[in-house]
């Protein structure tokens, strides 16, 4: 069989950078009229909500994905998704849609934000004190929490209110339209440092690839690394589900075509190509959607549309990889 | 020296290695042999930290186990296991250069390089480093793995079952290499093998383990005898010597108990 050598990474990941940028200008400055100082604010405070949650969601699924040495998983297989809307519901359930409006927006976040992170906390807790670091256990108890919650849910909202439960509908999608500044501010508080973080565990998460035996004899102190990383996740997707709402379909698809575009083993490049991948998904449906289709349709519907057929067309095409 | 004493370890109710005190001399290819569920990989595990043990203490080099931080160990013990399937998809080099990753966390240096080179050249992979492991047969594979091992450049190297799915040619091969690593590069070996004969003709030390406890040790001449391998596996295995090697007929003609 006649070897070939890598594709060299660095014009695909200058390619991706590059169109992520041009999504992100695009979004910003087309169609440009009226109130000019007005919209970019609001463009700028959007561009940057959209950006920092595409990253997040690139950045921890791809990261997850290693840990389960497994590539069709998405964090929100340990249920966060389930808590998010468990508590959206519950909040509407006890106090009416007012508790979703402006006012109490930074309050619900950090509600929301620890909540979830919460639930990932104790879950980890529970498990690993008892098992080590059987991850697929967690994924396991993660999957049953997940649709007890999701349960929970269903049954709250037959006994909402019908008018209630079309407002409630509104945060169960994904939407950058009710982010705002002080939202944001706390947001990327929260996700920068957990990103730089996890940075520091780049190497490690190349060794951790392999699987949990070989990266145990290459020295990685493989519980302990995993059970920060783990943190990592919990927090980077919680902090992106409170704020735009649930919306982690978009890691899988940003996950595996990085691994195809991208062709290495390295976390590092994979890590980047996702993040670039995820900002350009992400703005550029968010470009469509408010530009054309005047929202008339959910960006998750343009993001899995596109991407499930890009997805599809890399699968046919290079069938002999999976 | 590897040292155990008293080591147990349990899944769950069953108890798979019961009490284990050894003494593994250094510089020696030393065997596990047993029949299966012996605790033989488990063992291998137990030494390499891979599994946690619930009593007893293991000793490298007069040191705690424990007392090593996982990366020191790294470099003065590797352990490859039996199953060889990766989710990620290397070439032969890109796998062997994992073996520097203790001493370079995957930026590698000039004599990382040189040591890759070195293991490459050993186990005649150079030509075809820039494969991938898929595209390899299990023979090319398994060297791949060792190659990698070898990188690493450690004192005791540790294999479980490193002949599995290896035809004749390949197994003798493997062993031969293994038998050159303590030879030539002063290094400690410590195998699991399945096949009596590939230990008794390769190893200086036998451990037979049974049922989770050492039934007997000692060097190819003492242990590989009709009435010892008869208490380790019940059967009866006539033994012949051939060529100075000691060699069991254990395929026809003996009586397995229960049949």
């Amino acid at each position: 069989m006649p070897v070939k050598p890598r594709r060299s990474i660095l014009p695909i990941l200058g390619l991706v950078t590059a169109a992520a940028l041009l999504a992100v200008c695009l979004y910003l400055f087309v169609p440009l009229s009226g109130n000019i100082q007005y919209i970019l604010r609001l463009r700028t405070l959007k561009v940057l909500a959209i950006v920092l949650t595409g990253a997040s969601i690139a950045y921890a699924t791809v990261i997850f994905q290693t840990l389960t040495n497994n590539r069709i998983l998405t964090p929100s297989i340990i249920g966060m998704d389930a808590v998010h809307q468990l508590f959206q519901t519950v909040l509407v359930f006890f106090w009416g849609t007012t508790t979703l409006q402006f006012a109490q927006k930074q309050v619900n976040f950090i509600l929301t934000v620890a909540m979830m992170v919460g639930f990932a906390l104790v879950l980890y807790i529970l498990l690993f004190r008892r098992d080590g670091t059987n991850l697929h256990f967690l994924l396991l108890v993660g999957i049953v929490m997940g649709t007890l919650f999701t349960s929970l849910t269903t049954f709250l909202q037959v006994l909402i209110d019908p008018n209630e439960y079309a407002a409630l509908q509104g945060s169960m999608f994904a939407s950058f339209t009710r982010v705002n500044t002080d939202v944001l501010l706390l947001a990327g508080g929260f996700t920068l440092p957990t990103m730089l973080y996890g940075l520091r565990y780049l190497r490690l998460l190349d060794a951790i690839a392999l699987g949990r035996d070989h990266a145990v004899n290459l020295g990685v102190d493989y519980g302990p690394v995993v059970k920060r990383l783990m943190v990592v996740v919990a927090i980077l997707m919680a902090v992106s589900t409170a704020l735009v709402g649930p919306i982690t379909f978009l890691g899988l698809l940003v996950a595996n075509i990085s691994y195809h575009l991208v062709d290495t083993y390295r976390r590092a490049p994979l890590i980047w190509c996702a993040v670039g991948v995820g900002v350009f998904a992400l703005v550029g449906s968010q470009f469509i959607v408010e530009r054309y289709l005047s929202y008339s349709v959910p960006i998750s519907v343009v993001i899995n549309f596109a991407g499930g057929i890009y997805f599809l067309y890399l699968v046919l095409k290079e069938r002999a990889a999976w | 020296m590897v040292e155990l004493k008293g080591v147990s370890k349990s899944f769950g109710m069953k108890r798979v290695v019961k009490g284990v005190s050894l003494q593994i001399p250094k510089r020696q290819v030393t065997t596990l042999i047993g029949p299966n569920g012996a605790g033989k990989s488990t063992l291998l595990s137990l030494m390499s930290r891979l599994l946690p043990r619930d009593e007893g203490e293991i000793l490298i080099d007069g040191v705690p186990l424990e007392s090593y931080r996982s990366g020191d160990l790294a470099k003065r013990l590797a352990i490859l296991k039996q199953t060889q399937h990766l989710n990620i998809r290397l070439t032969v080099r890109e796998l062997v250069e994992f073996g520097r990753f203790p001493y370079s966390q995957g930026r590698l240096t000039r004599e990382d390089r040189q040591q890759v080179d070195r293991a490459l050249d050993y186990l005649e992979l150079r030509g075809i480093q820039g494969k991938y492991l898929d595209q390899l047969s299990g023979g090319q594979r398994q060297r791949a793995f060792i190659a990698m091992v070898l990188a690493q450049d450690t004192e005791y190297v540790l294999l479980d079952e490193p002949l599995n799915n290896l035809d004749m040619k390949h197994a003798v091969q493997i062993m031969r290499i293994t038998r050159w690593m303590v030879e030539e590069l002063g290094k400690t070996v410590i195998l699991v093998l399945h096949d009596v004969n590939f230990a008794s003709a390769y190893s200086d030390y036998i451990v037979a383990l049974k049922d989770g406890s050492v039934a007997a040790t000692g060097t190819p001449e003492e242990l590989i005898r009709s009435d010892v391998l008869r208490s380790i596996y019940d059967m009866e295995i006539p033994i012949e010597t051939v060529g100075g090697c000691r060699v069991c007929i254990y395929f026809t003609g003996a009586k397995v108990s229960g049949l």
